[in-house]
């Protein structure tokens, strides 16, 4: 039994093909007007690798000023702001495009066996709302920076603080279409522009995830396009729809806002999910069990989604009875999460299983995303949310299925087509290093935040009681193993763009149209659009392909 | 199925045909450049559905609250220029719809027409809507500024609200009218800024449209805006109603 299924051709001849999306055009130009999807997602790729740079920066001041229990290293306010930007950034302009725009953008097309997405300039246009969005948002934060939370919760933020709220306001405005447009360009594709014989059922799960998520980013993202209008409206002309003194209602902002913000969670992590999906199957060499169960449970995710926002609002004078009617809700969002935790279990079992740096990742993912979301069933549980809501058990909750699910997806499916994105593979040894880093620090990091929410460390505080010290202390020397681990894959991908081996067309044995052509692949994807007569992760077929090949040379 | 050949081979008829000038490189077919662009428009309607929703939902909330402001507030709208503008925009959408209709069946002159009379009633409409509007700031009912709950609390002062028999609210229920006109506003000033992206995309398609653009049997540009102009008028059929009419009696 070999311990690798990594087939690259003969170094010594290889070469990456003269022509491909990369070498077409040169000159600045022809990247910033591009229609080429593949182009656009790598430009995310570089966007949303610098905001999660400033992100991470802004994570590291305040794991810092929470190394000591006074708030010593920074004054109080300007912690409110460093937390705001960490959330604002992160989550606007990192989680939300991080895969989506970046690995789906590049490969939905290609696994559907199109040519491009369907609307190239809405695409173009996504990112220059994206890169727009980005710089108010930056303007936003070096002028004097918001000290909401990227909660924005009424009434902090209409009447009793004095930040740049309109700026950053307008700026995830913008964000959001760009993330409506992104979605919508997803939806359309999926629908329109499949190759022939490529049917619902045939489609990737990655392409099911995205599809999912795309549904939420359509119709949720406007909700909270309107009502950051309306903080705006509120802060410049004072129209009182917010304003409890004028007969407004504060919480009908927050119902707004979570009717987006919490699909946007799922918005988040579906794509995530999608790109395990590949990883897994490659890597056991299985077709995913039951594909049609995890297809409907990312389908199932994003309507449930739908209806689980008001459990962000147990504590907040919402009725009892729509209480309890949303933590039940919020009870069934575990069910379809499960069939795919389950579903990968099962995909596992009898492969043959192989420890390639993305399905390290993957694995990551799945233990910390386990735990995550059941950590979540304790949120949704009004009595446990009680308790813990609005401590670091939150914070931990929702970095362990943003940092340790989403983050490890991404970095797993980044590994995963880096070779067919660049044409070159990353080293091996020390990516499978980054991988265990970036694990262990992970658990560093967050794995003891649960034990300060549950004593009762409240979250947003530059302070707390010197009881807290120990654990903070552990998380804060966890966050520097993490950093560590977030910065060895951008040196050595980087050092991989020149060195790297060069990985061939398939160097993973997998099944997707996007392995069947070279890497880096053409502008138009493929010389002729393919026919699918198969059904996904087809091992076998691609046995099949391959016999035929050596026949044929031979 | 083992051994038909597979994947590299393709619908290679379908790559190599001559393409009309407005056909996108990456569409097989210009069936599927229309269905696609046109799938598009509607899901964009989707969101605006859902943008608008927002403001719906705080009609909804805020209405049932305090109902009595708001059946005095409603009051205070011009049920005549209201009706008129109604008028006006279903008169737009259908000149718009005999637009399309010209557009499919290569009239150039009337499409041409039919444009610009759908863009001078659109002008039409923001006209009769700017008068409403300075109504509403001579009377101080525009929320934020100056806002007075005159007529609210002393009706018989106001004329309009005289007419109507509108008894005094007290103070406290007089202050959410405010809260009225702001959605008055916001969604009629929503709805107004919608119309005015139309119009300027309507003088862009005037000019195109004498160019004879529109009526070479690509007709995909003028379909979907026309979905987006019926769009717009739709939603001002919910808005009449619920700013307008369903108080009027009350």
């Amino acid at each position: 039994m070999s311990s690798t299924i990594v087939s690259l051709p003969d170094q010594s001849t290889a070469r990456i093909p003269k022509v491909n999306f990369l070498t077409k055009e040169n000159g600045l130009l022809s990247w910033l007007l591009t229609g080429d999807h593949k182009r656009i997602a790598i430009l995310y790729l570089i966007s949303i690798s610098f905001f999660f740079f400033i992100g991470g920066a802004l994570a590291g001041l305040i794991r810092l000023e929470l190394l000591t229990p006074q708030s010593d290293l920074m004054a109080t306010d300007t912690y409110n702001k460093v937390f705001s930007m960490h959330g604002i950034i992160m989550i606007f302009f990192f989680l939300v495009p991080s895969v989506p725009a970046t690995l789906g953008n590049f490969f939905i097309p290609m696994m559907l066996g199109a040519k491009d997405l369907a609307l190239p300039k809405v695409n173009l246009l996504s990112w220059y709302l994206y890169v727009a969005a980005g710089m108010l948002a930056l303007y936003a934060m070096i002028t004097g920076g918001v000290d909401t939370g990227w909660t924005f919760t009424t009434p902090l933020s209409t009447h009793y603080v004095n930040t740049n709220v309109i700026t950053t306001g307008l700026a995830i405005f913008i964000a959001g279409f760009s993330s409506i447009f992104t979605g919508l360009n997803f939806i359309v594709t999926i629908h329109k522009m499949r190759a022939p014989g490529m049917t619902w059922f045939r489609m990737p799960l990655f392409v099911w995830a995205h599809y999912a998520a795309s549904i939420l980013m359509v119709l949720g993202t406007p909700v909270l396009a309107i009502a950051l209008v309306l903080v705006v409206l509120e802060r410049t002309v004072g129209i009182g729809v917010f304003d409890p003194a004028k007969g407004g209602d504060p919480l009908l902002f927050q119902h707004l806002f979570w009717f987006y913000s919490h699909p946007a969670v799922y918005i988040m992590i579906l794509p995530g999910m999608g790109v395990i999906n590949e990883v897994i199957s490659t890597f056991s060499r299985k077709r995913v069990f039951g594909y049609t169960a995890v297809a409907f449970s990312s389908v199932a995710i994003a309507v449930f989604g739908f209806f689980v926002w008001a459990h962000h609002m147990f504590i907040m004078g919402v009725s009892n009875y729509a209480v309890l009617v949303f933590s039940l809700l919020t009870m069934l969002v575990a069910v379809p999460s499960a069939i795919k935790i389950f579903n990968w279990a099962f995909t596992l079992y009898k492969g043959s299983i192989t420890f390639e740096t993305p399905m390290l990742y993957s694995f990551g993912f799945m233990g910390l995303f386990t735990i995550g979301g059941l950590t979540g069933v304790f949120l949704g549980t009004s009595g446990t949310d009680i308790h813990l809501t609005e401590t670091y058990f939150i914070v931990a909750h929702f970095h362990f299925v943003m940092v340790g699910g989403m983050l490890m997806a991404f970095l797993a499916g980044l590994h995963f087509w880096w070779p067919k994105m660049t044409g070159r593979m990353y080293p091996e040894k020390i990516s499978q290093l980054a991988a265990v880093v970036t694990f262990i620090g992970f658990n560093f990091t967050f794995f003891p935040q649960f034990i300060l929410g549950t004593l009762g460390m409240p979250r947003r505080y530059a302070s707390y009681p010197p009881e807290f010290q120990v654990l903070n202390v552990f998380s804060t020397a966890g966050a520097t193993i993490l950093g560590v681990g977030y910065l060895l894959p951008v040196l050595y991908l980087t050092w991989s763009l020149k060195y790297g081996e060069i990985a061939g067309n398939n160097p993973w044995q997998a099944t997707g149209l996007e392995w069947q052509t070279q890497s880096p692949p053409l502008t138009e994807n493929f010389t002729e659009i393919p026919i699918m007569d198969h059904e996904a992760y087809d091992y076998e077929w691609l046995e099949r392909q391959k016999e035929k090949e050596v026949t044929s040379v031979g | 199925m083992s051994d038909s050949p597979v994947i590299t081979q393709g619908a290679m008829e379908a790559a190599h045909h001559e393409h009309p000038p407005y056909q996108r490189h990456h569409f097989e077919t210009i069936g599927q450049q229309n269905d696609a662009t046109n799938f598009a428009m509607w899901l964009f309607l989707l969101t605006e559905i859902m943008f608008f929703g927002g403001l719906f939902t705080a009609y909804l909330i805020l209405r049932n609250w305090y109902y009595p402001a708001f059946v005095a507030a409603s009051h205070q709208l011009n049920i005549v220029w209201g009706s008129a503008n109604t008028a006006v925009l279903i008169t737009s959408s259908f000149t718009m719809a005999m637009g399309v209709w010209c557009a499919e069946t290569r009239r150039k002159s009337g499409l041409v027409l039919c444009l610009v009379l759908t863009f001078l009633l659109g002008l039409v409409f923001l006209g009769i809507k700017s008068i409403e509007y300075s109504e509403k700031i001579e009377k101080h009912h525009v929320p934020g500024f100056h806002y007075s709950i005159q007529s609210f609390v002393d009706p018989a002062s106001d004329p309009v609200a005289a007419a109507y028999g509108d008894k005094p609210l007290a103070l406290d229920m007089a202050r959410k009218t405010e809260l009225y006109f702001f959605l008055y506003f916001a969604m009629t000033g929503m709805h107004a800024l919608h119309m005015i992206i139309g119009i300027a995309i309507l003088g862009f398609m005037i000019f195109r449209a004498r160019a004879g653009a529109y009526t070479m049997g690509h007709v995909t540009f003028v379909e979907n805006f026309g979905l987006y102009w019926h769009f717009v008028d739709i939603v001002w059929i919910f808005l009449f109603p619920l700013l307008y009419l369903i108080s009027r009696h009350q």
